[in-house]
């Protein structure tokens, strides 16, 4: 499992990084390195830890134990105010006294810029965010696509080296939210600002990240691109986190897998092992067909209309259910056969349980 | 929804109470502003004139005695808010978990009688009081001071002892209403500590200091029983002479157009103040 992109320095290095509240541990062992410039997703549940990492690197909470490195610098010794880093939090945490203009300017005029200076970044940062109408507004004067704009420039203004979003979208509505997941990404490819974007929303992860590090309870899953950890997946919990899967429990022996009536030719030594089938994968039998592929028969349980595509249950003969995607009207609901590819069943590793 | 001899049985008391002992006696008071006292009979002349209002603008003592009021509860106000502020600040960021303890330990001294407390401050300040038998034994003087008791610092020192967790309860409900990841989101931005009090802390808190500044303020203007007690003749506040007026000096008329100056101020006062806690909410 590579943690780095190889062709762009490390900005961030993340070692083994635990946190712990009384008795509850939050973080276990994290290790994660961010490269310059990289949109960097942490994908996890509610509880899996993944706002607190972003405390911790924005310097809200301190670790129990591990560190935090920005090339030669020890970051985590740094107060909040110290760190090259900027925030935009979950509900955006604008100034309500401060006009947005004000807001912007806020980290500027703290550092004691040159009026003229601040004002031309101000400005510049406003065009960015296309609020510069705004700019002589209260918060609560505008709607939330707006202050989540207004939050963006207020951070960006301080070109800090590592832009921190804590599920920036979350409040806004499924429209909104995905022209803003469009604007977020090309923005963050102009500025050239390294994002650790923190969701709970795997789609969201999916069209906006670099890579995803796929977070549970404290630990991290897997670290990989979209397209490797969806069709990759390294565990169970990944395969079944990140998009729809089947998820088979086989018994290998002799370079056979078998689960119920289901059996296929594998390379994988012998053992129980689960192998993960992404919906996509299966297909109703066309024709003949060869003998490179698996076959089940069953019966249309449900069927559930995505646009685009249906997601249809089919119940096979030893109470084994398959998830299958197909074009509109592909499964006539009654008996149907279907096959797939041996190729697409992804072996990977139980999750251990934690808690 | 509700029947209308239901809406009558809910809403007819408490009316006829604020109307019995509230409109009805400013109205009366209104009235006997402008009656006078018959020199010969010493009885109510109910005749109506502005002369006890001339009399009022006229006469120093009286509208001496209001600025001297106005004056020691403007000094109450801005020490009680001294006081009250950072203690307010910490109870409400830095108390952690014995905040609801020193809450309750804010609001325990209201619970004990002013009388008590101001008598504490006459035992404390007199001229064989606690403070001065102390300041002799360290010989840090050799006579008694006899500013301490009997004059307006006295009844400042009093009325801001008892008006000061009138400052600090709105002034830490206003902390408290400040959302934490503001001062986080200013930490992030790069502001010290001592920047975000003074940019997002405090501005956000400007309500609860009007609110705490105009109890302290109206509380200490209409007292009289701190001067009473502890100001000796140059510490006579405004509700003294009221006081008199209505008793001894019999002359209810002029105590009632007083009493109805000081509404006026203080009505204003309370306008004013709405006004600027409206203007600093958000």
């Amino acid at each position: 499992m590579s943690t780095t992109l190889t062709s762009k320095p490390t900005l961030l290095a993340i070692r083994n990084v635990a946190k712990t509240f009384g008795r509850n541990v939050v973080l276990r062992d994290v290790s994660l390195e961010i490269a310059e410039g990289e949109f960097l997703t942490i994908l996890g549940e509610s509880g899996s830890g993944k706002t607190t990492l972003l405390r911790i690197i924005a310097g809200f909470e301190t670790a129990t134990s591990g560190e935090l490195w920005m090339g030669s610098e020890r970051l985590d010794h740094e107060p909040p105010y110290r760190r090259r880093v900027n925030t935009v939090f979950q509900n955006y945490a604008l100034f309500p006294h401060l006009t947005v203009e004000q807001n912007v300017a806020y980290g500027l005029r703290v550092a004691r810029r040159p009026e003229a200076e601040i004002e031309q970044r101000v400005t510049e940062a406003l065009e960015k965010v296309k609020m510069t109408v705004h700019a002589k507004k209260k918060p609560s004067k505008i709607s939330g696509g707006q202050q989540q704009r207004v939050a963006l420039a207020r951070a960006l203004v301080n070109r800090p080296r590592l832009l921190l979003l804590d599920e920036p979208l979350s409040a806004l509505d499924a429209n909104l939210r995905r022209q803003m997941q469009v604007e977020l990404t090309s923005l963050q490819r102009e500025v050239g600002i390294a994002f650790l974007f923190v969701t709970h929303d795997q789609e969201e992860a999916m069209v906006m990240s670099d890579r995803i590090a796929l977070l549970r309870s404290g630990e991290l899953e897997q670290v990989a691109t979209p397209r490797e950890i969806y069709s990759r997946p390294a565990t169970a919990y990944v395969a079944q986190f990140i998009g729809h899967t089947n998820l088979l429990k086989a018994d290998v022996h002799g370079g056979v897998a078998t689960c119920g009536s289901l059996s296929w030719q594998t390379s994988l030594p012998d053992g129980s092992t689960f192998f993960s089938l992404r919906p996509e994968h299966i297909r109703p039998t066309s024709g003949a067909g060869s003998n490179s592929t698996v076959r089940v028969r069953g019966r249309v349980l449900h069927q559930a209309f995505h646009g685009a595509t249906e997601l249809v249950r089919v119940g096979c003969a030893d109470g084994l259910a398959l998830t299958v995607r197909t074009s509109i009207g592909g499964l006539s609901p009654e008996e149907v056969e279907l096959e797939f590819s041996p190729a697409d069943a992804i072996p990977v590793r139980e999750s251990p349980e934690r808690n | 929804m509700f029947s209308r001899a239901y809406k009558a049985a809910v809403t007819v008391p408490p009316l006829a109470w604020v109307a019995f002992f509230l409109l009805f006696p400013y109205l009366l008071m209104f009235c006997y502003s402008f009656w006078s006292i018959s020199p010969a009979t010493q009885t109510i002349v109910h005749s109506w004139s502005l002369d006890n209002y001339t009399e009022l603008l006229q006469r120093p003592t009286y509208w001496q005695t209001l600025l001297r009021s106005m004056w020691i509860a403007a000094r109450v106000m801005l020490f009680s808010l001294l006081l009250g502020y950072p203690l307010a600040y910490f109870l409400s960021f830095y108390a952690g978990k014995r905040k609801d303890l020193l809450y309750q330990m804010v609001i325990i001294p209201l619970w004990v009688s002013y009388l008590v407390r101001a008598y504490a401050w006459k035992t404390i300040l007199g001229s064989d009081g606690v403070l001065n038998t102390l300041l002799q034994y360290v010989h840090l003087t050799s006579h008694p001071l006899d500013f301490l008791l009997y004059s307006p610092f006295a009844v400042v020192l009093t009325l801001t002892h008892i008006y000061t967790p009138f400052t600090i309860l709105p002034i830490y409900a206003s902390l408290e209403h400040i959302p934490r990841n503001l001062v986080e989101a200013s930490h992030d931005l790069g502001a010290t500590r001592v920047q975000t009090f003074w940019k997002v802390i405090f501005p956000l808190s400007i309500p609860g200091v009007v609110a705490g500044a105009t109890f302290a303020f109206v509380l200490s203007l209409g007292d009289f029983l701190a001067p009473l007690l502890l100001g000796g003749p140059s510490g006579i506040m405004i509700s003294n002479i009221v006081v008199s007026l209505f008793g001894a000096a019999y002359n209810w008329p002029l105590g009632a157009a007083i009493s109805l100056g000081m509404l006026v101020i203080v009505v204003s006062l309370l306008f004013l103040s709405e006004r600027l806690e409206k203007r600093w909410s958000f």
